[in-house]
């Protein structure tokens, strides 16, 4: 017949501390009562609690991981605090809204000034029109330019969609930081799934220059086709 | 093979400004029947209505996008000959090929010069 067991390897009810195990659950559930999302301080109280009545009966091993579960609860407390000083409601509420429609007025406002140069830019080409030879040429030369060069505001317009998008999406995450340290009243907006395998994968906008194919990269691509 | 200048030409992009842009470049190279619709929908509404000669079209619009549009114009059996050139700001690999899959006529990158877009014009209109 084997000899009884170490006490470390007897089952929690066989233990010698079965009545300290009975009033720690007895604690667990007055506190579950009391708060039923309980805060990580709270948590961290309860690990040490655990840890000083079964001390004794555990490994180095499951000691070593009830330690670190005590540090995680101190780590989220202190995350915790270090969030709340970020002001983080001014963030959303104020910061974010306060850029985007900063950009959005660049946007109308560099519109605005494209149009008033095409608006000149057009009664160049009727002046062009009505004289004739080289300063018709050199008329419609740079009348030509500006047109090029005014589709930039279609290009930072792009951009700037895509800066804003960005922004909005910074805004859900703090939104839902928020909500996981317990601000049930701001709700993250829904963020849509990325598809993947569609069309929507292929909508980038404008791509930095540095990652850029210009126009005879363009040509190339394309005749490979042929 | 001369090209008919004469011919309806629709231009697509949901940017008024690059409607401009492009209407004026055009009349510049003596295209002065020109049509514009800024997102897919309207073109095809207007395409389906009209005998247009040249579509030159953005991607990036809503509802209907240009690859959309483009798609809905080669299978339409009246509308599928009908030159279509891509002007857009999206340069990536995969935006091409996705484009030539769907047929398009010629593929320009914005920001594009009048040089290019008479360059390409003529290469689809000569080889309708």
């Amino acid at each position: 017949m084997p000899d009884a067991l170490p006490e470390h390897h007897m089952p929690w009810h066989d233990t010698p501390r079965q009545g300290a195990v009975e009033a720690l659950k007895h604690e667990l559930q007055a506190i579950r009562a009391r708060q039923p999302s309980p805060e990580p301080d709270m948590i961290a109280e309860v690990v040490r609690a655990v840890l000083t009545t079964i001390g004794l009966d555990l490994s180095a091993k499951e000691a070593s991981l009830l330690r670190e579960v005590e540090e995680l609860g101190r780590t989220i407390a202190v995350a915790k605090v270090e969030i709340a000083a970020l002001q983080v409601d001014d963030i959303k509420d104020r910061d974010i809204p306060f850029a985007t429609d900063e950009l959005d007025a660049i946007v109308a406002h560099t519109a605005q000034a494209t149009d008033a140069i095409l608006e000149s830019c057009e009664m160049l080409d009727a002046v062009a029109g009505k004289v004739d030879g080289e300063p018709a040429a050199t008329l419609q030369a740079a009348t030509t330019r500006i047109y090029e060069a005014c589709s930039f505001q279609d290009i930072t317009g792009q951009r700037i969609t895509k800066v804003v998008t960005t922004l909005k999406t910074i805004e859900g995450k703090v939104a839902h930081i928020i909500r996981t340290f317990g601000r049930d009243d701001i709700q993250a907006p829904v963020r849509q799934p990325e598809a993947t395998g569609t069309e929507a994968d292929l909508l980038n906008g404008p791509q930095l220059p540095a990652n850029a194919m210009d126009q005879s990269d363009i040509d190339k691509l394309l005749s490979s086709f042929e | 093979m001369s090209i008919d200048k004469s011919m309806n030409i629709l231009i697509v992009d949901d940017y008024k400004t690059m409607l401009r842009i492009i209407r004026n470049l055009l009349k510049q190279i003596d295209f002065n029947n020109v049509e514009e619709a800024t997102d897919g929908t309207e073109a095809l509404a207007k395409l389906r209505s009209g005998n247009f000669g040249l579509i030159i079209s953005d991607w990036n619009m809503a509802p209907m996008t240009g690859l959309q549009l483009l798609q809905e114009v080669r299978a339409d059996s009246r509308l599928k000959n009908t030159p279509f050139i891509m002007v857009t700001a999206e340069s990536k690999t995969e935006n091409v090929v996705a484009a030539k899959a769907a047929g398009v006529s010629n593929y320009i990158v914005k920001p594009f010069n009048a040089e290019t877009l008479k360059d390409k014009i003529e290469k689809v209109l000569v080889h309708a």
